[in-house]
């Protein structure tokens, strides 16, 4: 799973972040394996979304998402 | 003694310019988004008889020059060697900002590490043990509430030269440094590497946070629950709508403009007639008089009169932009944004748009790439600055009395969507090559510091007024010189005068649109340099004739003159196509500096003008043909 195909509401643990020009910054943000994020809110369709990790809040595009591997917890 | 030099480091909205403007008494501009601060500044302060010079950087995430404000920061700390570095780290949100506070000790800039946001810390219940902290990294560690005065002072007996002497770089961070100099050596791809590097900054964070960072878990946070209806779904744009809507509504209905309408009857009926009469008495040159109730009085006082609006219009924004909704407002444009090539993060420096041009165009440095910078900037100018209120609310007063704050409101929304259709255009044209991106940090609520919002719009309010004693004053004057004589010296048939000419040449090009009269061209050449001059032109040439009448009945004020002669040359349907143009064409000579300044190009510059008043022209031609088909006149 993706971080495209989580819902508001789901917890999710960050399995590997996929290449692309964005994935050092996606890092730098804190968006590395391991990392606990929890899916918050979208935009009025569906995109872009809300996530908080490490006591913040981030703002990003769900194809941007889509490089995002995530494994649900509970 | 030379100055210390103390430079303010830290991610985007950790209060570094709150804590800059503090310490210098600056009034650098502060608001509750990331990517306020675009460019470094200096301040100077005295402290104990000694000098300090404190440098307020624009925030980033990491010093990897890969935006222009990470750029700005790296070169800075290439170029200079400050003798203190403040890391101002939000403490609600510390686990993020060390990663930069890492990056810098390794490129051996020593730091103190100021906890700033303490107030905030405490409420989410995060306990930061700062003797801790000191030993995992080897470097002070202070702390602030950033709007407090008192707290932010005391760092001031922490800036000596010799805090830093006691401090060296912990065994941790040294470690850490051997890592990153063998990873360096690995052999792996440059990109690799840099995500190797990465990984390790977050793991030694987890270790330090682990060490010196509780964290009591706590529910749902106000944020989220906002978010909830503010940020999310459907709900989110009817909100979006209506805060905008209840905005405008409290400048232009409920107290800007009956504050701005109090203004102008004075003008109108104390000021005026008081001036005129003192100087007849006096006998004062027949000329003189003129070109001060005429010229003077008309010319700045048409602008002055708006003062209380943009005050109010200002107070409003700097409201807002203290929320930490503006944002909510990129999220929730994005969708639009991007199908217009842009990013939603593009909607912050529009919004300042808004205010003024100038800072809207060099806040576009905030964005992530090129592209996005380039169309920001060249969109920027369609939008309703503050210059463009007044013509756009003397019009609308005007000509539709009964629709004055819709029609405005109209005029703005136009605005922003030219803005948008035009991005698209430039992207799908010029700059279709690069991809923009979205990633953009929510700020927690905050509720907006009072003192800063009343400043800011002081200072803005301020701004305008200066501008109105300055530019707009010298512009009236020459707009009275050119409307009062010709070749001949001093003429009574302003129709005759060099302004007469000049604005009867820029006007051939209006005849379509319904308004190719030499007043109305003298004011669209005018208002290239200011806009407000459009007001100011107006005033002067539509106020004069009344006036020189001699109306005995000095109720009568100026203002209803200028209505009745500047009401009877332009039909209703002229006048909106009128408002378009100025709306869209030019920006004004300071914006186009600008331009050229942010772009590094004439041909950017020049392009920026032709093609803004190429869209105008079109546009008001749409709507002036457009209307006259439809019925209207
Ligand atoms: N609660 C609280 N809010 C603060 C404190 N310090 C600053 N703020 C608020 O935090 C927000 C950001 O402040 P700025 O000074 O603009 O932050 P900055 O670091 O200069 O931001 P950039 O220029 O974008 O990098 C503003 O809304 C401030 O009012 C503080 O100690 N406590
Ligand atoms: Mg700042």
């Amino acid at each position: 799973m993706t971080l495209k195909d989580t819902k508001p509401g789901m917890t999710v643990r960050i399995d590997s972040v996929g290449e692309s020009n964005l994935k050092q910054r996606l890092m730098t943000m804190g968006l590395i394996p391991g990392t606990r994020v929890e899916v918050l809110n979208s935009a009025p369709l569906g995109d872009p979304i809300a996530i908080r990790l490490r006591s913040y809040n981030l703002a990003m595009r769900r194809d941007d998402a889509a490089q995002i591997e995530v494994s649900e917890v509970g | 003694m030379s100055a210390l030099s103390v430079a303010l480091t830290g991610n985007p909205n950790t209060g570094k310019s709150t804590i800059f403007n503090e310490l210098t008494g600056a009034r650098q501009k502060i608001g509750n988004w990331p990517g306020v601060t675009v460019d470094k500044k200096v301040g100077v302060i005295e402290h104990n008889g000694r000098k300090i010079s404190v440098i307020d950087l624009p925030g980033t995430y990491s010093i990897n020059a890969r935006s222009q404000e990470e750029q700005v920061v790296s070169d800075y700390f290439k170029e200079n060697k400050p003798d203190i570095v403040v890391n101002i780290i939000d403490a609600a949100n510390i686990a993020r900002n060390l990663f930069l506070t890492i990056q810098l000790m390794e490129n051996g800039i020593p730091l103190i590490l100021n906890l700033n946001m303490i107030d905030e810390a405490e409420r989410h219940g995060i306990k930061i043990d700062m003797k801790k902290l000191e030993d995992a990294f080897g470097m002070p560690v202070t702390n602030t509430v950033g709007r407090s005065n008192k707290s932010v002072r005391k760092l001031l007996d922490v800036f000596t030269n010799a805090v830093m002497s006691n401090y060296k770089p912990s065994k941790l961070i040294s470690e850490h440094i051997d890592k990153v100099h063998n990873i360096k050596r690995s052999g792996l791809s440059a990109a690799k590497i840099e995500e190797e590097i990465i990984s390790a900054r977050y793991d030694l964070i987890d270790k330090i946070m682990a060490q010196a960072v509780t964290v009591s878990a706590a529910g749902k946070t106000l944020t989220e629950k906002l978010d909830s209806f503010l940020a999310n779904g459907v709900s989110s744009l009817l909100f979006m709508v209506a805060i905008f809507y209840l905005m405008f509504q409290i400048a232009f209905n409920w107290i800007g403009q009956p504050l701005a309408d109090l203004v102008g009857e004075f003008f109108d009926e104390t000021l005026a007639p008081a001036v005129a009469e003192s100087m007849a008495e006096a006998g004062v040159a027949d000329w003189m008089q003129s070109l001060v109730s005429d010229g003077i009085i008309a010319g700045v006082g048409a602008v002055i009169n708006f003062v209380p609006l943009i005050f109010t219009l200002f107070l409003c924004l700097s409201f807002l932009d203290g929320t930490g909704y503006m944002a909510r407002v990129a999220f929730i444009m994005d969708p639009i944004m991007r199908r217009a090539g842009l990013s939603g993060k593009g909607i912050m420096p529009l919004i300042m748009g808004f205010g003024c041009g100038v800072p809207a165009i060099m806040g576009a440095r905030a964005l992530d790439t090129h592209k996005d910078r380039m169309i920001s900037i060249l969109v920027t100018p369609f939008l309703t600055c503050n210059a463009k209120v007044p013509v756009l609310m003397l019009f609308a007063a005007m000509f539709f009395p009964d629709n004055a704050a819709n029609i405005v409101f109209a005029m703005y929304f136009l605005g922003i969507a030219v803005a948008i259709l035009m991005a698209k255009v430039l992207s799908t044209t010029t700059f279709k090559e690069h991809q923009s991106t979205f990633l953009l940090e929510l700020p927690p609520y905050r509720l907006p510091d009072i003192k800063t919002v009343l400043l800011e719009a002081w200072e803005k309010g301020k701004g305008y007024l200066i501008k109105a004693g300055t530019i707009i004053f010298a512009m009236s004057v020459m707009i009275w010189f050119l409307s009062n004589f010709n070749s001949d010296g001093m003429t009574e048939d302003m129709d005759t005068s060099y302004l007469a000419g000049i604005g009867s040449a820029a006007s051939t090009v209006f005849a379509p649109q319904g308004f190719d009269t030499w007043e109305a061209g003298a004011a669209v050449v005018t208002g290239i340099m200011a806009k407000e001059a459009v007001v100011s032109t107006m005033g002067i040439l539509y106020g004069t004739d009344e006036l020189s009448t001699e109306d005995e009945d000095l109720e009568d004020s100026a203002n209803t003159l200028m209505a009745t002669s500047l009401g009877g040359a332009f039909t209703p349907l002229a006048a909106l196509a009128f408002m378009v143009f100025t709306q869209l064409y030019s920006p004004c000579m300071t914006a186009l500096g600008t331009i050229k300044k942010e772009t590094q190009s004439w041909k950017w510059m020049a392009f920026a003008f032709f093609y803004t008043c190429a869209v105008a022209w079109v546009a008001s031609l749409i709507v002036y043909q457009g209307g006259k088909l439809l019925g209207f006149e």
